[in-house]
């Protein structure tokens, strides 16, 4: 099965501009929507909330990989955002990873991300609370209304 | 939110063609799950049992106006679904929760599929500008 999310994107922008959007906590945190603690070191775990709208109850929380400048950057983490009821230590992560390369005056940005196997079932279904009517929320609203009605 | 550009324009609409077809392809999947969930009781059922703890038909009918009959007789067209699936301990049979219908891997990795396509937008945008 194909388990990895692959995206291709040319930029109209120099690779060290791209480098500091990607790399650079404030500039990643206003296209990624999410408001991070601090900057992004090798090794250390970055942590922050999401700020993207209706989901700002969402923590982010992410283990920077590597960073070799203007040219990779990778991370792991746990799609979606992270629950804070929820226990994620015993899960395995997906990998994210940022190439870059300079093409023209431009650059090409290449986004991978997998390990998708690992992701348990009933973890997949919270990828609907991201979408608006996603099914667990309407499995709440449902309950409450059950609850109500008896 | 900024148009893409002419060399994009091609490779966008193919892939937005893509997804499409796909997203069609998941819906045709699912429509089982969902014609079994187009019924009230059954709704409440599967709200009952999306907590992930599974129940037994007697646990469900408790608090319920249906007979015990009726109760079963929801639980197996879910279960011919393949939304709720039983398991047996000792000599009664429990039922649970089985997301994966509503909530299969392909499906899944859509959603987040479309997740980057839009952060990534927003990162053109970002250095675009």
């Amino acid at each position: 099965m194909n388990d990895v999310i692959e995206k291709r994107i040319e930029l109209n922008a120099p690779v060290s501009r791209v480098w500091s959007a990607l790399t650079d906590y404030r500039q990643f945190g206003e296209w990624f929507r999410v408001k991070l603690d601090g900057p992004f070191v090798p090794g250390e775990v970055s942590t922050g909330h999401m700020t993207y709208p209706g989901y700002e109850h969402l923590k982010w929380e992410a283990v920077v990989q590597k960073m070799e400048p203007e040219r990779y950057f990778s991370y792991t983490w746990h799609p979606y955002g992270v629950d804070p009821k929820r226990d994620y230590s015993k899960e395995t992560p997906t990998l994210v990873e940022f190439t870059l390369e300079k093409s023209g005056a431009g650059t090409l940005l290449v986004l991978k991300e997998s390990g998708f196997e690992k992701v348990p079932a009933d973890r997949r279904l919270e990828a609907f609370r991201m979408n608006e009517g996603g099914w667990t929320e309407q499995l709440k609203n449902i309950e409450r209304y059950v609850a109500k009605a008896a | 939110m900024k148009a893409a550009g002419p060399n994009n324009s091609r490779t966008s609409s193919d892939m937005l063609q893509k997804r499409r077809r796909s997203e069609t392809a998941q819906w045709e999947a699912r429509a089982p799950a969902f014609a079994a969930l187009g019924d009230q009781t059954r709704l409440a059922l599967v709200a009952r049992l999306s907590s992930g703890q599974p129940y037994s038909i007697s646990q469900l009918t408790r608090g319920s106006r249906l007979s015990r009959q009726a109760i079963t007789k929801h639980l197996r067209v879910l279960e011919r679904a393949g939304i709720v699936r039983s398991v047996r301990t000792g000599r009664e049979s429990r039922f649970e929760f089985d997301p994966r219908p509503l909530a299969d891997m392909q499906d899944y990795l859509t959603r987040v599929s479309q997740q980057w396509d839009q952060a990534l937008s927003r990162l053109k945008a970002f250095v675009e500008k």
